[in-house]
Formats: C-alpha cells, sequence, structure tokens
C-alpha cells in the first residue's frame, strides 16, 4: 500500500518524524559518523593540519607496532593500571555496598559522601591528590606514612611511584559509582533466599559466596565493563599529575604515559593527526575486544 | 545464653560494619577538607610542620591572589552558560526525538536508530581528531560554537528518551489525535510531562557531565577569554603548580558549587546516575 505512493509524498506524510528526529541525526552525522570514518582513513595517512593529508597505507600502524618504544610504553602502563584499578577498585566497592546494605542509620550520609568524586570535576580531584601526595614534609599522605613508622614516597617525582599515586587516586575516586550500582543491584535479591539460607543455618560468608555472589553477577558484570572501558581512556589525571615534569605529558621517562595521554600528545602537541588517528583506533579496537571478551565471559558459564 | 552470645555477636558485626564505613566515608571527606583547609591557610602555616587541619590565621589571600591571577568569574559564567545551553538543547532535542522513534512510523526509522545506538559504543577519543579539524574548517575554534554545538543532542539521551517513551500507552496519543491534536501539541501536553523522570535524569547527567568537561575544551579552546573553569585549573595548575594555597583555592571554586548543589539534589542525583548507569 505504502509502495504506490512516491518518495515525495511520503516524506511529506511523514515530515514531523524526520523534523523531530533532524537534530539528532545532524549532529549525528557532522560530529560522530562523519569523525569515525575520517579517523580511519586519517589513520592511513600523514597529516598535520596545514599542509594536505598524504595517503601512506598501513605505515602508520607499521611503525607503531614495531618501531615505537612509547607506544608499547603508554599500553603498558595503561594495562598496570587497568589490572590495578579494576580488580581492587570493584572489591573495595562491593564491601562498602555491602556494608551500606545492611541494616544501619545514616545510610545517605555514607552513600553522599562515597558520591562526592562522581560530581567532582576529575581535574579538581587530581590538583587536590597532587597536593596530598607532594613531597618533603608538607605532603599529608607522606606525613602519614610517616607517622606509622613508613619511610616518605617521592610520589609524583620518581618514575616509579607516579602510576601508582595515580591509581590510588582513581580507585578513590570511583568508589561512589561502582558501590551505588552494585547496591542497586544488592537490592533486587529477594530477601527470602537469605531467610532460607538462615533457616538451613548458613553463615554469612557461605550467604555471601553461595546467595550474593551470583545473583550480582549480571550488576558485577555491568560494572566490570564500565568500569574497563572507563580506565582504558585514562587521560586527566595523567595531563595533571605529570604537568610541571619537563618531559611534557606522561611525566619523568613516560612513567605515567596512558594510551590517551600518548593520543593527545601525538595529535595535539606534535600534529601528527594521521598517526594520533592510528593510536585511537588501536584503542578502539582494544575497548571493542576487551567488552567482547567480557560479555562472552559473562555468558559462559551457567545463568540463574 | 546462646541468646546472649547471638546478640552480642550481632553488636560485634554492625560496630565492625560502623567502623569500616566510618574509615570510609574519612577517606572520602579528608581530600575536600584537605583542599578547604589549604585554601585559607597563611603561607607560613602551609609550610608549617606537621601538616595540621587546623588553622590558626585563616585567610582570604588565596582567593585574591586567584581572582587577580585569572578571570574566575567570566570562566564560572562560560561554564555556567555552556552547562546550561548544553542541558536544555538536549532535554529538548533528545525527548524529540525520542518520541519520533518510539512512537512513530516512518521510513528507515529502525536503521537510523541503530547506527544512533551504535555511536553510543563508540569511544570519544576516536571523534576527536576529526571534529577538532571540522571545528576548524567551520572556523569555531575558540568560540562558545565549539563547546556547544557538537554537545546538543547525545545520542545517549535519544536512547534514553526513547526507552521511557515506549512505556507511554498509545491510546493515550491516539485519543489525543482523534481530539485534534497536532504531533507537536502531542509532545508537548503528553509525552513531555511523562517523561519528566527520564528527563530529570538526563539533564542532571547533562549538566554534570558538561560543568566538568575537560578534553574537548582542552582541545578547541586556546584564547584565555574563551577557558572554562577546568581549563582554568589546569592553567593554574601548570603556571603556579607550586603555589598550592591558590591551587586549591581554584579547585575549591570548581568543586563547591557543585558540592552544594549536590548535597540538595542528592537522591535525584543518585537515582538519575543510577538510571543513566554513565558518568561524566
Amino acid at each position: 500500500m505504502q509502495s504506490k505512493k512516491g518518495f515525495i509524498a511520503e516524506l511529506i506524510e511523514q515530515r514531523y518524524s524526520y523534523l523531530f528526529i533532524a537534530p539528532a541525526v545532524i549532529l549525528f552525522t557532522v560530529f560522530i559518523l562523519i569523525p569515525v570514518v575520517a579517523s580511519f582513513l586519517l589513520s592511513f595517512t600523514r597529516y598535520n593540519t596545514i599542509s594536505a593529508p598524504q595517503w601512506v597505507g598501513l605505515n602508520n600502524y607499521r611503525d607503531i607496532f614495531f618501531h615505537d618504544p612509547r607506544f608499547w610504553k603508554a599500553l603498558g602502563n595503561t594495562v598496570i593500571y587497568v589490572l590495578g584499578v579494576v580488580p581492587l577498585g570493584i572489591a573495595i566497592s562491593l564491601l562498602l555496598a555491602v556494608a551500606i546494605d545492611q541494616k544501619i542509620r545514616f545510610k545517605n550520609f555514607y552513600k553522599a559522601l562515597f558520591f562526592m568524586p562522581v560530581v567532582t570535576s576529575s581535574i579538581a580531584i587530581s590538583v587536590i591528590w597532587k597536593w596530598l601526595f607532594a613531597g618533603e614534609k608538607y605532603g599529608l599522605i607522606n606525613y602519614w606514612l610517616m607517622k606509622f613508622g613508613l619511610k616518605p614516597v617521592d610520589w609524583l617525582m620518581s618514575p616509579s611511584w607516579t602510576l601508582p599515586a595515580i591509581m590510588i587516586m582513581s580507585i578513590w575516586a570511583g568508589l561512589g559509582y561502582n558501590m551505588i550500582l552494585l547496591l542497586a543491584g544488592l537490592q533486587t535479591i529477594p530477601a527470602n533466599f537469605y531467610e532460607a539460607a538462615d533457616i538451613d543455618g548458613a553463615n554469612n560468608w557461605y550467604k555471601f559466596r553461595h546467595i550474593t555472589l551470583p545473583l550480582l553477577r549480571p550488576t558485577l558484570i555491568f560494572v566490570v565493563i564500565m568500569s574497563m572501558i572507563n580506565s582504558l581512556q585514562l587521560f586527566e589525571q595523567v595531563y595533571i599529575m605529570t604537568s610541571g615534569t619537563s618531559e611534557g605529558v606522561g611525566g619523568v621517562l613516560d612513567c605515567a604515559l596512558s594510551l590517551v595521554a600518548y593520543l593527545y600528545d601525538k595529535g595535539f602537541q606534535r600534529f601528527e593527526m594521521g598517526y594520533a588517528s592510528a593510536i585511537a583506533y588501536i584503542l578502539f579496537a582494544i575497548i571493542f575486544v576487551v567488552t567482547l571478551f567480557n560479555l562472552k565471559v559473562a555468558r559462559s558459564r551457567f545463568e540463574y | 545464653m546462646d541468646a546472649l552470645l547471638a546478640r552480642t555477636k550481632r553488636s560485634l558485626a554492625s560496630t565492625a560494619v560502623y567502623a569500616f564505613l566510618t574509615a570510609g566515608a574519612l577517606t572520602m571527606a579528608i581530600p575536600y577538607i584537605w583542599m578547604f583547609v589549604t585554601s585559607i591557610k597563611p603561607v607560613e602555616e602551609i609550610q608549617a610542620y606537621p601538616p595540621s587541619f587546623f588553622v590558626h590565621h585563616p585567610t582570604l589571600a588565596a582567593y585574591k591572589e586567584l581572582f587577580y591571577l585569572l578571570p574566575i568569574p567570566r570562566y564560572l559564567l562560560n561554564s555556567l552558560f555552556i552547562a546550561v545551553v548544553v542541558t536544555l538543547c538536549n532535554v529538548f532535542f533528545c525527548s524529540l526525538a525520542g518520541y519520533a522513534f518510539a512512537k512513530h512510523r516512518f521510513k528507515g526509522r529502525d536503521k537510523i536508530f541503530l547506527l544512533l545506538l551504535g555511536a553510543i559504543m563508540i569511544p570519544y577519543q576516536v571523534n576527536l581528531i576529526p571534529g577538532f579539524i571540522i571545528v576548524k574548517k567551520l572556523g569555531w575554534l575558540n568560540s562558545f560554537y565549539a563547546l556547544i554545538i557538537p554537545n546538543i543532542t547525545m545520542a545517549f539521551g535519544v536512547f534514553l528518551c526513547r526507552q521511557y517513551i515506549m512505556s507511554i500507552p498509545n491510546d493515550l496519543i491516539d485519543a489525543a489525535k482523534i481530539d485534534g491534536c497536532g504531533e507537536f501539541t502531542i509532545y508537548r501536553l503528553i509525552i513531555f510531562p511523562l517523561i519528566k523522570p527520564a528527563l530529570a535524569a538526563l539533564a542532571i547527567f547533562t549538566f554534570l557531565s558538561q560543568w566538568n568537561s575537560f578534553v574537548w575544551p582542552l582541545i578547541v579552546i586556546h584564547t584565555s577569554a574563551m577557558r572554562t573553569v577546568p581549563l582554568a585549573l589546569s592553567v593554574l595548575n601548570s603556571q603556579f603548580g607550586t603555589d598550592f594555597s591558590v591551587v586549591m583555592a581554584g579547585a575549591t571554586v570548581v568543586t563547591l558549587p557543585v558540592l552544594i548543589v549536590f548535597l540538595f539534589l542528592q537522591k535525584y542525583i543518585i537515582q538519575g546516575i543510577k538510571m543513566t548507569g554513565l558518568k561524566g
């Protein structure tokens, strides 16, 4: 019936629909669809924004994988960061969520405190922690380390401690967000599961291991995926924490250079836009594969 | 005896829970307290050893210097203007598109929607370089256009609105049509009021992510007058990073407005972030 109508007639009849989606579709086309394709094409070129892009085939990718120690350093740092921040951050968040889920008072007060960093600018968080991590005797963290009889650490000046410092800060900053999601997951577990276990005389650990964890699986998987995607995109924290060291984004000896920091350095400091686009696509591929892998692991075990 | 033991055990457990949460809460609060305390300390006290949370002679000197070094009111206005305009646009355009995708039948609807959905999965870094080039070609560098236009409808917002609008019964819309309501009137009188909870969540999420946005402004803004507050804080950090009281005063200026709003709207904000499942 509809196919008999002309294309124009159809457009006119459905004009409101097209009008309503027009702003979204136009913006999507100009600022997402075209850039995604352009970025892919640019990754096969050499382009410095001044002269026209020059086609170089797979050279950028070859250079990145075989002749670029900075890329491998950035990838290594990012992997270390993800492997540290994701499991530790989620484990602590889960403990907090279970604690807040108990019958306690001041629930909202605790929730609010843990949630503060989620609404705080990551730049503000980074400068605050930069001050907390400060060396010599003024830094609060070092002062407390010494109070407990430990050696002070030159957190942001020594290449081996910069990345761990950023990881500690990120775990702190992510707790509230993960906790709120996990708490929502905990609250969907029916109370009668626990009551039944109580009747069977199960202890708390048994209940956590055999009721809470399995039923929390979908939420946990979601939190792991979100947390991994976020961690793989580490940038602002590195940008702020390593500024002031003379060597630019990434810090002394690139000790905290992340993939996105490297992308920024190549693209917007050195204006090697083609090369930076290739890094962006590699990051895209990594995020894609990691997320698929997570979903696959999620599906592989039995469902509840 | 057994009952007593059980009760002691329970109260021990609850003490442990409180102790754990309170330790955690302190860990969350201390950086903020330290930020504020540092911002009102005179120089001698910042360099004093041991570091102390008590301020003997509180001073606003750091704030005065901050406002002297950088045009902070201008930056606050920039950030506020951008965040408000982007938020209003998102609420309007996303719900409008969401309505069409949820309730209209038109050619290509599902394909276009799938494409939009795909956009949510793409990390923003992929679009950064071509986005910069497009904005540069349009002559928008160092302008509000660059900071506002690319953000006025998020694919994610369209998705959220569509999901919400799907649950509105079609009868409601059909009845309005029979009464002679036009499409826009239906949107305005039926759809918009019914999806307010989703729009509140979308508004909160958009406002926060715009207020705290850093990477995009960093790339498209190079003039002092157009900076947003996070950019200003970053400049402060790189140029006056050793003057901790001034940097902490800057951090306080960025953080405090959001924290105050958060305290009042805490329930809605947490609900909103939970609903959107995203962070900035």
